[in-house]
């Protein structure tokens, strides 16, 4: 079933959690809110679940609105961060839940948690109670107890925020072959952009209670809409460069050309991410910032080279291939000239 | 050896353990065991008689056995809506709320009476219309029950909100996404959360009930036979010459229960750890 928001808008007090949120997610897809603590995105998930109240805005499943509908009705499965598997209960309870509330024969009881432990891979721990369960095994019986109505949709809470990295990457890859299995219209909060581009099939990135983006992975990861994207996708040179003649300048030393972004004059932001920028022992015609090399990380598949530009004293990162560096040969001191291969522009005053 | 500095002299330790239990003795044991030791003064058959031999006393222990469990099953109603509404909810006058329900605890038991008294009484704000109704609160069962209550009113609602608090609200929140009603959550999710705590503010919301005296002396009228709780027995016992061996064999009663008590509650800690434990 599908999801569609439409002006969605809470406030805590003074705080606004979310302002005039529009999203839509299609039947069968995995979409993950993607955004920093505080930007809403939980409270827009609790809105579209129906535990908090949104202030304006519908919900939709489908063609239905359930903005007033109660959450008990809405038929959602939810898993929490913290697994908020019920204490005092066994797993078979546990996972038996949502249908013996809705008085469901014991037999067809019996028979879905047998389907659903086996569907999680949690056979035979029926007797056991939570506590005794592990922090992996806990989240995927949370999961088993959300899917155990058949719901509409499945909400999941930064799922595996409360796990130890390892599990956490094999529990992603687990959600993408289970979400394959059982195609319920899923959406993911999460504030790790890795997992969001792991697994999800659609990002929305969210920042202080707006959607900054929607789009594919690659859409959003490669032409990132707004600067708070670009810096929150990962690391990133930000350039404040003033533009003449179709040329960006940070102080007096030419950047980059900026023709094909059609950049008018003045004051410009330039963004770029470290595996975009080369280094040179010359400079180049379309533009390059001549800059002391500082640092060079030695180990990893990419070395980190920290440069200063010469006038400004600006702190430049640079990510070389192993093999570059070993072409270029860089140390600490030399003089080199730090060439753009790809610029993001926004103009200055988009800048918060 | 350098002596650590949490490790007291033995002076300080024999003085202080001493100390306590010459306190705890003199204060507390030998009163309990000089109650047991004055009603069975006479033998066990003479203590029996005593207690159940005089209509006015049996009448008496009969309202207490009645009055109590009223006033708890009151307090546990009230306690537990008290208890989640202030652990769940933020609203205007939740402080003050959890201020008033700490307010019997603060107030003198006699002050409570006095308080009834000038509510439901005759002279009192309620008192004509009560009485036009044909309803009897003050110097009657019904108001035994509603002093009793407001001075244990804390136990059940203190007990509960830690509680609640430290169990959180995300079971109740998977509970309603499951598709549970307001009920069922209740009864199946929260209630089996705080069984223990709620059964511990329970015992000692009875203990404190059974022994009330002070609101109760003030809204009974101390009618003999009709509003007189055990501990306002023990009290006229205590009073009227040559009834002393009574007066003791009731005393002994109430302070049975409050042994009995004292046991469930260590029990029920001990449960409440282990289940915690597993």
């Amino acid at each position: 079933m599908s999801i569609r928001v439409e002006g969605l808008g809470k406030r805590f007090g003074d705080f606004v959690a979310l302002a005039d949120v529009n999203l839509s997610a299609k039947s069968g897809s995995l979409t993950a809110l993607l955004g920093p603590s505080g930007s809403g995105k939980t409270t827009l998930l609790r809105c579209i679940a129906g535990l908090e109240a949104p202030d304006v805005g519908r919900v939709h499943y489908a063609e239905a609105e359930v903005t007033h509908v109660a959450a008990k009705s809405r038929n959602v499965g939810f898993v929490f961060q913290h697994y908020a598997l019920f204490r005092h209960m066994t797993i078979f309870e546990n996972v038996a839940f949502a249908l013996r509330v809705r008085r469901r024969p014991e037999k067809v009881i019996r028979d879905r948690v047998r389907e659903l432990l086996h569907l999680v891979r949690l056979e035979g721990l029926e007797g056991r109670r939570p506590d005794q369960l592990s922090g992996g095994q806990r989240q995927r019986i949370a999961l088993a107890r959300a899917l155990a109505a058949e719901p509409a949709v499945l909400l999941l809470d930064e799922p595996f925020g409360a796990l130890d990295a390892k599990v956490r990457q094999e529990l992603r890859q687990w959600l993408r072959r289970l979400h394959e299995e059982v195609t319920v219209t899923t959406l993911l909060v999460t504030h790790d952009q890795e997992e969001a581009f792991e697994v999800a099939d659609h990002v929305v990135v969210m920042n202080r209670g707006r959607v900054e983006q929607a789009g594919s992975p690659e859409d959003v990861f490669d032409h990132p809409a707004t600067p708070f994207v670009m810096d929150f996708l990962g690391n990133v040179n930000v350039f404040h460069a003033r533009v003449e003649n179709g040329h960006a300048y940070v102080g007096r030393l030419p950047l980059a050309s900026l023709h094909q972004h059609g950049a008018g004059d003045g004051p410009v932001t330039v963004y770029v991410r470290p595996h975009e920028l080369d280094v040179s022992h010359s400079p180049e015609d379309g533009g390059s910032l001549a800059a002391t090399v500082q640092h060079v990380h030695p180990a990893g598949a990419v070395r980190r080279v920290h440069l200063r530009a010469l006038d400004g004293g600006l702190t430049l990162h640079v990510e070389l291939t192993p093999e570059r560096q070993a072409e270029l040969g860089l140390k600490a001191g030399d003089v080199v000239f730090v060439v753009p291969r790809r610029v993001r522009v926004f103009a200055q005053d988009y800048v918060i | 050896m350098p002596r650590r500095s949490q490790a007291d002299p033995p002076w300080v330790r024999v003085v202080l353990i001493g100390g306590a239990f010459a306190v705890v003795g003199g204060l507390i044991a030998v009163p309990v065991v000089h109650v047991f030791w004055r009603a069975f003064a006479n033998g066990p058959a003479a203590y029996f008689a005593a207690l159940f031999n005089d209509p006015l006393t049996r009448h008496a222990i009969g309202l207490t056995l009645t009055v109590a469990p009223l006033a708890v099953a009151l307090n546990v109603v009230f306690g537990v809506a008290a208890a989640w509404a202030i652990a769940r909810f933020r609203f205007p006058g939740r402080a003050l709320l959890l201020a008033l329900i700490d307010l019997p605890f603060a107030v003198s038991p006699v002050v409570a009476g006095l308080i009834f008294v000038l509510v439901f009484g005759r002279q009192g704000f309620l008192g004509p219309w009560l009485e036009a109704a044909g309803l009897k609160v003050i110097f009657a069962v019904p108001g035994l029950v509603l002093a009793t209550a407001f001075v244990t009113f804390p136990y059940v609602a203190r007990e509960l909100i830690p509680v609640l608090e430290a169990t959180g609200q995300d079971e109740e929140l998977a509970a309603r996404s499951l598709g549970a009603s307001g009920w069922q959550m209740f009864w199946r999710v929260t209630l089996p959360n705080i069984k223990w705590g709620l059964l511990y503010g329970v015992i000692l919301c009875n203990a404190r009930a059974m022994g009330e005296y002070g609101a109760v002396s003030v809204v009974s009228g101390r009618i003999a036979g009709e509003t007189d709780t055990m501990p306002l027995r023990v009290e006229k016992l205590f009073q009227e010459p040559g009834r002393l061996p009574e007066a003791f064999a009731v005393a002994s009663l109430l302070t049975v229960l409050a042994l009995v008590t004292l046991f469930l509650k260590v029990w029920l800690e001990r449960r409440g750890e282990a289940e915690e434990k597993r």
